[in-house]
Parts: structure tokens; C-alpha cells; sequence
């Protein structure tokens, strides 16, 4: 662990900021060249994503993390950035949602507008910085940079319906950047730090009027992750913008929600674990509650969706609900479980999304609205001309389609052989061992609505699938190429690769939890790391 | 007194922002952000406690009293947070524009109100 290795933690963070920037400088014409930077850019991120989980891997669990001081100071004085299980597995599962979306746009829609790749770079910095710093206010500006291009990236294929859902994504969004804002400097104003470990070490000394003050700003902070995450009643513009969104860009939403939720992981288990005297687990109650609500708002949705694209993203808010929800809960092993939940649910709804623009072009083949916008843009007469022709349109095109819809289906319904199965059954499990006590009925509630909101999607996939497939078809195969279709079966692979090697997963995530629950490790790795040789003071 | 001012006029920035920030125009909306991001900015400064005549500099780093000297942090915050949040409304500005344009209304809904 010396040397170069050591300055691979800030890899994810450059390399995106830096092939973006050089994509700036290509014409807007040279797509092909910026394709291939791209797919490079984001292979290699894939790769250090992977060294660097290996890397966090290898220290026993609850015994320190791997940090890396920018401008070689010290914490709590300096920035630092934090490496553990939890936050490598985040950059994994980013950089593996980044490739499939990458891949898909590259059959048309990154034709669909300026700027599509540095866009897209962008966005991947900016979420590779928010997993992986280990301060506050630099989460803040690391938020602003994955909203700023997430903002580009609503936008992109222009048309009303994108402005409209832009606006309202907008303003909601900085919004909520102001209560970031607000927590933030209150729990400075209180604390005296930003540096989140430094902010653990300090929130069990705090005097009774302070401790009410931080209770305060961590729950201003709250409300702003958990929009982010899409909790009820905060997440009316959700649906809209991902249903609104071009394919490859609700894929990379569908991480993006969940950042809500691993920042709230990150800090509430640090912040508010057992050590923190009186404000242990403060506000659990209130996770659990706005959880399940989330649930059921989702449950209802998913029913009610008249088209596939809001179907899926009133699941990415029963996913959010159903992780907001098993974190209120709290115990050990849920979290475990929920990890797991979060990969595959993030996996399929990414699946999902990509794969709902190929099926809506079994409705009305050739009218999509790609290619309205694309005759406006007054684009796809140039060197990708070409492309169109070269491509194959894959063949069984129906079969193909259909099985991965299937697959879909099961994933999100958490029904075997996917890995949405284990991942439900592990957390009720989890829920439902509780020491010879007895189960609380707000844990009944929960195992309820989990099970009702997996029938729900369930009954709205076969609905639409039955509508999509099953339909009378003159003739009309859409067209779709491998490109396109690569990427789900891809991602759904992945889903079902996380059941076969269900163990070592696992294994994989109860070592997280393990670290999660014993803050004191995580504190005192990232305090008392020396800087590096050579410092000069000034 | 100062604190008392101060308080009062990030109440009235907030309250006018949200009051703004749900009316239907988007020129409201704006200005109601802009108004809100006023308020977040002196809030941050807040943080930092209310000084007069504290530099936020350390000079002679040798024998120097903290209590002297206002905290540097807040300020340097508010600085990263004026940036931020000025990009933010100038990128809204032009999706409002756009919105303008394509919708020709200036409704935030794209469509005015069935009367």
C-alpha cells in the first residue's frame, strides 16, 4: 500500500473531471472520437473501482479505512477523501451503471443533443466524489456538480415535456440544496467541523442545548437526502423527471437516488450510532414512518402508471422507500440485507429503464420522439450517418425483448431466480430475529407492505407486458441493435451472477455492516492518519 | 441588536423566498431562489458568530490569541456557496427561457390555469 496505489483513491474523481474537459476541446461532430474516450474513461474507472474494493476489502472489518488528504493535510484541518466497503461498492455499482447507460446512448442518443459526453463524465465525477469524501461541505459542492450535470443531462433530446420536468427538477433541487446549506453550517455553527468522523468524535460531548441544535441541523440535513432519495411527500417531481428523462440518463438517476440514501447510511450510522449518548439513533421513528409511506405512495403508483417509463419510476421510489424503511429499523443485520437490496434494485430498475424505450417502440415504431427532436436538432446527417446502416438490428428481436421484460419483472418483484429474492427474504429474515423478543408491529407493517408492494409490481409489469407483447402486431418488428440490447442483458446478468454467488456477496456486506457499526474504527482511521513526507509548512 | 437585526432580516429574506418560490410565474420562482440563496448565504455567516473589527487572518503565527480573530471558515463557505448557487440560477434562467419559448407561457406548469 505505498506509492502509486496510494493515489488511486482520487482516480474516480480525476479521470472523469479530466476526459471531460478534453472532450470540451473536440468538435461536436467528432462523436466517434468522444465515444471512445468516453467508454475508455468509464472501463477504466471500472477498473480502479474494482482494485480499490479489493483494496478495502483486505482490512479486517471495524479496524480503520483507507484515506487521502488533499493538499497533504491532516484531518479534521484538511479535506480528506475516505475509502471503505461501503463507499467502494458504491463506486463499482457507479461505474457499472455509467458503462451499460455509456454503451446504450452510443446507438443514437448521444446524437440527441450538445455536450452529451462531457455531460456524462460529469455526472460520473461528480457521483464518484459525493461516495468518496469524508467531509461535509465538500459532499455539498460534489452534490452540486453531479446536480449541475444532471440538470444537462434531463435536459438532453430538448422537447417540451423535458423543459417542463427540467424546471420543476430544477427548482426543487436547489431547494433542497439550500437546506443542505442550512444543515450544514448549523452543525458547524454547533460542532465547530465538518469533517464527518471529526463530527462523530465530537457529537457524544456536546452539552444539552447544542445536542437539541445539532438534533436541528441533522434534521434540516435530513429532509434535503431524503429528497434526493424520493421519500413521501417529497418526491411528486420524481416520477416525472425520470419518466421524462432520455434512457441512458434515468439509468444513471437510478443511482443517483440512491446517493440520498447512502449518505444517509453514512452519517446516521456514524453520527448516531450507540455512542452517541442521547441522540443514539436519533430519528429512526421518523426513517421508518416516511419509509413505509414511501412505499405505499410507490405501491400505488406503480398501479396506476398509464405508461412503462413512469411504471419505472414509481419503482425506483418503492425501492427507496423499501431501503429508507429498513434502515429505520435499524438492526444489525437489516443493514446487511439492504445493502444487497440496494445493488440489486439499482441494477434492475437500470435494466428497466434502458429496456423501456426499446419496448415502446413495439407501440408506435419509427414515431418516437427521438427522432422528432433529432430532425429539429437538425442533426444525423453527418459522419454517424453512416452507423445507422452498419448497425444489425438483432435477431428474435420479440424473444429477446420479452425474456429480458420477464427478467425485469421477477428482479424488481423479488421473485427467484433473481437476486431481488434473496435480497427481500434476507432483510425480513433479518427483521424477524429479534432475540426472543417479541416483533414490533410496526416491523409486521413493514414485512407487509414489502411483500404488497412486490405483488403490486408484479400485477403492473404483467399489465404492460401483456399490453406491449401480447398485442395484436401488423407486422411491425422494431428495430433495435445489439448495442442497445447488450447493455440490459448485461446489467440483468449481473442481477442474476449476485444469486449465484449469493455467499461471497453477502459475505462482502456483512463485513460492511460490521464496519458501519463500529463507528470508532472509521474515526479514528481518518483522524489519525499522519500526512505524507514532504510537506513543507509555510 | 446586531444579532437581533441580523435574525430579522434573514426571517424576512426566507419568508419572502418561499412566499415567491410558490407562485405560479417563473419569474417568481427565480427571484424567490435568489432571495432564498440571500438568506442560506448570511445564515453560513452567521455560523462564523456575529464579530466587529475581527480579521479572519492569522498574522505573526507565533504568539497569537484565537478569541482576537473571527473564524475564517464561514466566510471562505459563504464564498464556495455565492459561486454555486449564482451557476445554479443562471442554468435556470436559460431552462426558464426555454420553457418560455417552447410553452409560451410563463407558467410553471407550461399551461396557464383553466378558469
Amino acid at each position: 500500500m505505498t506509492g502509486m496505489l496510494n493515489h488511486l483513491v482520487i482516480v474516480p474523481i480525476l479521470l472523469p473531471l479530466i476526459s471531460g474537459a478534453v472532450m470540451l476541446l473536440l468538435a461536436e461532430r467528432r462523436r466517434v472520437l468522444k465515444g471512445a474516450i468516453g467508454i475508455a474513461s468509464t472501463f477504466a474507472l471500472l477498473i480502479v473501482a474494482i482494485i480499490l474494493m479489493r483494496q478495502a476489502d483486505m482490512t479486517p472489518p471495524g479496524s480503520g479505512v483507507t484515506t487521502y488528504q488533499l493538499g497533504n493535510w491532516p484531518a479534521p484541518f484538511g479535506i480528506v477523501l475516505v475509502l471503505d466497503r461501503l463507499s467502494a461498492l458504491m463506486l463499482v455499482l457507479t461505474s457499472v451503471l455509467g458503462i451499460a447507460s455509456l454503451l446504450y446512448s452510443l446507438a443514437r442518443w448521444h446524437r440527441a443533443g450538445p455536450r452529451f459526453h462531457t455531460i456524462f463524465q460529469l455526472q460520473l465525477m461528480g457521483l464518484n466524489g459525493a461516495f468518496l469524501t469524508g467531509d461535509l461541505f465538500n459532499l455539498f459542492v460534489f452534490f452540486e456538480v453531479l446536480l449541475a450535470a444532471s440538470y444537462g443531462l434531463v435536459l438532453h433530446g430538448d422537447g417540451i415535456v423535458r423543459v417542463r420536468a427540467g424546471l420543476s427538477y430544477i427548482a426543487i433541487n436547489l431547494t433542497g440544496s439550500f437546506l443542505f446549506l442550512i444543515g450544514a453550517s448549523l452543525a458547524y455553527g454547533v460542532t465547530g467541523t465538518l469533517n464527518m468522523a471529526d463530527l462523530a468524535a465530537r457529537v457524544p460531548t456536546l452539552s444539552a442545548g447544542d445536542a437539541a441544535l445539532f438534533a436541528a441541523a441533522a434534521a434540516i440535513l435530513g429532509t434535503a437526502f431524503l429528497m434526493k432519495a424520493g421519500t413521501w411527500p417529497l418526491n411528486f417531481w420524481l416520477p416525472t423527471t425520470y419518466a421524462a428523462a432520455s434512457a441512458p440518463a434515468a439509468a444513471m438517476f437510478a443511482i443517483m437516488s440512491k446517493l440520498g440514501i447512502y449518505v444517509i447510511l453514512r452519517l446516521w450510522t456514524l453520527v448516531f450510532g450507540p455512542q452517541a449518548g442521547p441522540l443514539a439513533e436519533f430519528g429512526s421513528d421518523w426513517l421508518l414512518l416516511g419509509g413505509m409511506l414511501t412505499i405505499l405512495f410507490g405501491t400505488i403508483g406503480v398501479l396506476a402508471s398509464q405508461t412503462l417509463s413512469r411504471l419505472a419510476g414509481c419503482s425506483v421510489l418503492i425501492s427507496s422507500g423499501t431501503l429508507i424503511a429498513a434502515l429505520g429499523t435499524g438492526g444489525g443485520e437489516v443493514i446487511g440485507a439492504t445493502l444487497f437490496y440496494l445493488v440489486s434494485s439499482t441494477l434492475g430498475i437500470a435494466a428497466l429503464f434502458l429496456l423501456v424505450e426499446l419496448v415502446e417502440r413495439i407501440r408506435d415504431p419509427g414515431a418516437d420522439v427521438l427522432a422528432v427532436t433529432m430532425e429539429a436538432y437538425g442533426e444525423g446527417d453527418d459522419e454517424d450517418g453512416l452507423a445507422d446502416e452498419i448497425g444489425i438490428a438483432i435477431p428474435a428481436t420479440i424473444a429477446t425483448l420479452g425474456g429480458s421484460f420477464v427478467a425485469c419483472t421477477l428482479l424488481l418483484a423479488g421473485l427467484p431466480p433473481f437476486s431481488g429474492f434473496i435480497a427481500k427474504f434476507a432483510m425480513m429474515a433479518a427483521m424477524l430475529k429479534t432475540d426472543g423478543t417479541a416483533v414490533q408491529a410496526s416491523t409486521w407493517m413493514l414485512i407487509g407492505l414489502l411483500i404488497v408492494s412486490g405483488l403490486a409490481t408484479l400485477i403492473a409489469m404483467t399489465r404492460s407486458g401483456i399490453s406491449s407483447f401480447w398485442a395484436r402486431m401488423d407486422d411491425s418488428i422494431p428495430r433495435v441493435r445489439i448495442i442497445e440490447m447488450t447493455p440490459v442483458l448485461a446489467l440483468l446478468l449481473l442481477a442474476l451472477g449476485l444469486t449465484i454467488a449469493g455467499g461471497p456477496a453477502m459475505r462482502y456486506m456483512e463485513a460492511t455492516t460490521q464496519a458501519l457499526q463500529t463507528p470508532r474504527g472509521y474515526i479514528t482511521g481518518v483522524l489519525s492518519a499522519e500526512a505524507a513526507e514532504g510537506r513543507s509548512r509555510p | 441588536m446586531m444579532e437581533l437585526i441580523f435574525a430579522l432580516a434573514i426571517g424576512i429574506l426566507t419568508a419572502s423566498g418561499v412566499w415567491l418560490l410558490l407562485r405560479p410565474r417563473t419569474f417568481q420562482v427565480i427571484i424567490g431562489l435568489s432571495l432564498l440563496s440571500y438568506a442560506v448565504n448570511l445564515f453560513i455567516f452567521g455560523m462564523g458568530r456575529l464579530r466587529i473589527g475581527a480579521p479572519p487572518v492569522l498574522e505573526n503565527t507565533e504568539s497569537i490569541d484565537p478569541a482576537l480573530y473571527a473564524d475564517p471558515l464561514p466566510q471562505a463557505l459563504v464564498l464556495t456557496a455565492i459561486v454555486i448557487s449564482f451557476a445554479m440560477t443562471a442554468l435556470f434562467l436559460v431552462v426558464l427561457l426555454a420553457s418560455r419559448g417552447l410553452t409560451g407561457t410563463d407558467h410553471v406548469d407550461g399551461r396557464e390555469d383553466a378558469q
